[in-house]
């Protein structure tokens, strides 16, 4: 029973990682109704510039603020470039403008930092840590914490202040948001720029454990599932999506994997996925679009 | 000013593009002796390319530079991108198979798994021999059904075979596997599930008890796997993971208390870039290679002496002169022109075409007084290629990372290839079963 929770728990704790990636995912949704295929190449993008700079010399806390400034710059960037010319147009225009996007950026990250992999030391040991008969990751849970500062963070930029109640008018109903003068295209500079830095913070900690490198970007794979789970509209929804397919994947790899050859994390969590698109397809939080037809 | 503020935009960009793509191109005549280079220097692998065309290149212009081409015939290289793809992959060889301006193509490297299983019965129609060091197809080795395929130096089959000789010599001998655990943790691709059939075979001889651990693409989160391997606690870990999935694999090792002097990662977890992002969790980290990491070999000291320190290297960063990726171009180039050199002592020395190319692999014989001309003494095996036998060598050395380098701690590690022939042979037999080809007799005249 022991090696049962232990798994449980480590799957839940796995899935905040899983969570950071998706909640970047979910602000660009919110705001706009598309989903932004260039998330990942930000997060390799945000994940590349910190340790660029790091490596270079530049004091931990300097190198995060400065990354901080370029994502806030490239979110600027994206909007006067790419999203304000095409505005009005469908949604999948949009989504194909981010698809472009995210090539864009992972070659220009590339052509200007180098292809070569990085270490990235967050100071934070990824030692085994025992909690009575249950040992768990301390690298995890400082991910957990990370996680749910963020999500609180969110929390209250969205509910307690003008702009997340302007951002929210925007997603409820651009016309109306914008007939009672809400800047859109302010609007969408910040909700770029706040996704810029979450994807900041999940690259960080997906580059300290795997390394900085292009493979970073593909990490939105494990975003999917959570955002198919939890919503597209909801960041708690991200965060339970996240707990939802680590700890599923985690307890099917070691107990229904072994059955089967192995090897079932990645597409046990679409099966998953698949399977609340059946019974939920607005996921567990995602908004219900109401159409008259 | 909205529209000029555009222009030059676009302008600068096409500069941009214009100035990071531009590759001069390679002048070729038919004088000249082609070497086609299927790279990837762009994508998810473009890290370990840029040092892996490094070292071709740095050799390749050695060849030229210093001893005036092989045999007086200058050799001539051009580029192609494949990304590591496929369908990239045959492009590139679409492009370069009937030479470059006259230049004749006799051996061809698709450098990337997937480029060498789509390319493998497109070459054997084209007659160019496909030169696969440490991956491609296992059963090619037979070259009675694969005449234009050559898997050289070191298969999987026996990549896994020298692995488990070294651990015998670690363990005491072969007597003493009886009844240790050997977990391997595996890459759930073509690639990783290639040692399956030869470790199941090797568990039955010695007795070792047999555990696969299968970790799907891209393994960049890999606790449920090692929480499998903590609860069967084995003795060691064989690794057989590529990319992001092997810093991922040591880190959650680390995590999970099992010790990294414990675990071997094989040829393709073996290089730098496959430890440094793990930080300290992978000192001690142990790997297979056939081509070591270190710079004092006697071909490093030419290449500093000739190509370094004037100027002329490919290598953007120098200190990466003498890594795994950067060696394995050079033993990959070395390999190429050995097969040319060889192939000129029958045909005369111009350049040669494919079934000039393959005659010389199949009648290549490096031996460590050809190695020590050559100055490759110690960074590569023998090599003694037959018309039936086109892996070769089946030999790996072991190295150890400190931290920030890697150590030499073994010799050469041969592999028992006669134990793992027969299934070798029964998987080409199935293949030439299947597609309906006769085996070529191998009398010698070949």
């Amino acid at each position: 029973m022991t090696f049962f929770f232990e798994t449980l728990l480590g799957g839940l704790l796995a899935g905040t990682l899983y969570s950071l990636v998706a909640i970047g995912f979910v602000l660009i949704y919110k705001a706009s109704g598309v989903f932004n295929f260039a998330q990942g190449a930000m997060l390799l993008f945000a994940a590349l510039t910190f340790v660029s700079l790091h490596d270079q010399g530049v004091p931990f806390a300097l190198a995060l603020l400065l990354t901080v400034i370029v994502m806030i710059g490239g979110a600027l960037l994206i909007e006067r470039l790419v999203l304000r010319p095409l505005v009005n147009r469908s949604q999948i225009t949009l989504f194909m403008a981010t698809l472009g996007l995210s090539f864009i950026i992972e070659g220009l990250a590339q052509g200007l930092m180098g292809s070569q992999v990085r270490a990235l030391d967050l100071g934070i040991d990824d030692v085994p840590l025992f909690v009575g008969p249950l040992m768990l990751s301390q690298f995890d849970l400082v991910a957990a914490a990370a996680a749910g500062v963020l999500v609180t963070v969110l929390a209250l930029l969205f509910n307690k202040t003008r702009i997340g109640v302007s951002l929210r008018a925007v997603a409820d109903d651009t016309t109306a948001a914008l007939s009672i003068g809400i800047h859109l295209n302010r609007i969408w500079q910040i909700v770029w720029a706040v996704a810029g830095v979450v994807g900041l913070v999940a690259g960080l900690l997906w580059g300290a454990r795997q390394g900085v490198q292009f493979s970073l970007s593909l990490v939105v794979l494990k975003a999917l599932p959570v955002l198919i789970i939890g919503g597209f509209t909801s960041i708690g929804g991200a965060m339970v999506g996240g707990l939802i397919v680590g700890a599923a994947e985690n307890l099917a790899e070691v107990y229904i994997g072994p059955l089967i050859g192995g090897g079932i994390t990645p597409w046990f969590a679409y099966v998953l996925a698949l399977a609340f698109l059946y019974m939920r397809p607005a996921g567990l939080f995602g908004e219900r679009a109401i159409e008259r037809v | 000013m909205r529209a000029s503020f555009k222009q030059s935009l676009a302008g600068a960009a096409l500069a941009v593009a214009a100035f990071t793509t531009s590759v001069p191109p390679a002048v070729a005549s038919p004088d000249q002796q082609f070497i086609p280079l299927a790279t990837y220097r762009v994508g998810a692998y473009a890290s370990s390319g840029v040092q892996v065309w490094a070292g071709m290149i740095d050799y390749l212009r050695y060849i030229n530079e210093v001893e005036g081409g092989i045999n007086g015939v200058k050799l001539v290289w051009q580029e192609c991108e494949t990304e590591w793809t496929a369908e990239k992959g045959i492009e590139c060889y679409e492009r370069f198979k009937n030479g470059l301006d006259g230049a004749p193509v006799a051996v061809y490297q698709p450098n990337g798994a997937p480029a060498a299983y789509a390319l493998s019965e497109r070459a054997e129609v084209d007659k160019i021999p496909l030169i696969t060091l440490g991956y491609g197809r296992t059963e090619a080795t037979d070259g009675t059904v694969f005449p234009y395929n050559f898997p050289v130096m070191l298969t999987f089959y026996s990549e896994a075979s020298s692995l488990v000789n070294y651990i015998a010599e670690r363990e005491g001998g072969f007597d003493k596997l009886k009844g240790k655990k050997i977990a391997t943790v595996y890459h759930d691709s073509a690639y990783g599930r290639e040692t399956l059939g030869p470790l199941k075979l090797l568990a039955e001889k010695y007795g070792f008890e047999n555990i696969q651990i299968p970790v799907a693409d891209p393994g960049n989160e890999q606790s449920a796997q090692w929480r499998q391997v903590r609860q069967a606690n084995p003795d060691w870990v064989f690794l057989r993971t590529w990319g992001v999935s092997t810093p991922v694999a040591v880190k959650t090792a680390a995590r999970f208390g099992f010790p990294v002097d414990h675990i071997i990662g094989d040829i393709w977890a073996s290089s730098s870039e496959d430890v440094l992002p793990a930080g300290a969790a992978a000192k001690g980290y142990l790997a297979l290679t056939p081509y070591p990491a270190g710079a004092d070999f006697e071909i490093h000291k030419r290449l500093k002496q000739y190509v370094l320190d004037k100027g002329h290297s490919d290598l953007k960063d120098l200190k990466n002169f003498g890594s795994v990726y950067y060696n394995s171009g050079l033993v990959n180039a070395a390999v190429a022109v050995e097969a040319i050199r060889t192939a000129q002592a029958k045909f005369g020395k111009r350049p040669l075409n494919g079934e000039e190319g393959r005659w010389g692999l199949e009648h290549l014989n490096i031996d460590d007084a050809r190695l020590k001309d050559m100055g490759y003494l110690g960074l590569m095996q023998n090599l003694k290629l037959s018309c039936r036998d086109h892996e070769g060598g089946g030999s790996a050395r072991v190295q150890q990372w400190d931290g920030a380098n890697w150590t030499l701690i073994s010799d050469w590690i041969a592999a028992d290839r006669a134990l793992l022939r027969p299934l070798i042979d029964e998987k080409s037999a199935a293949f030439a079963k299947e597609k309906g080809l006769t085996p070529r007799a191998c009398t010698g005249d070949e």
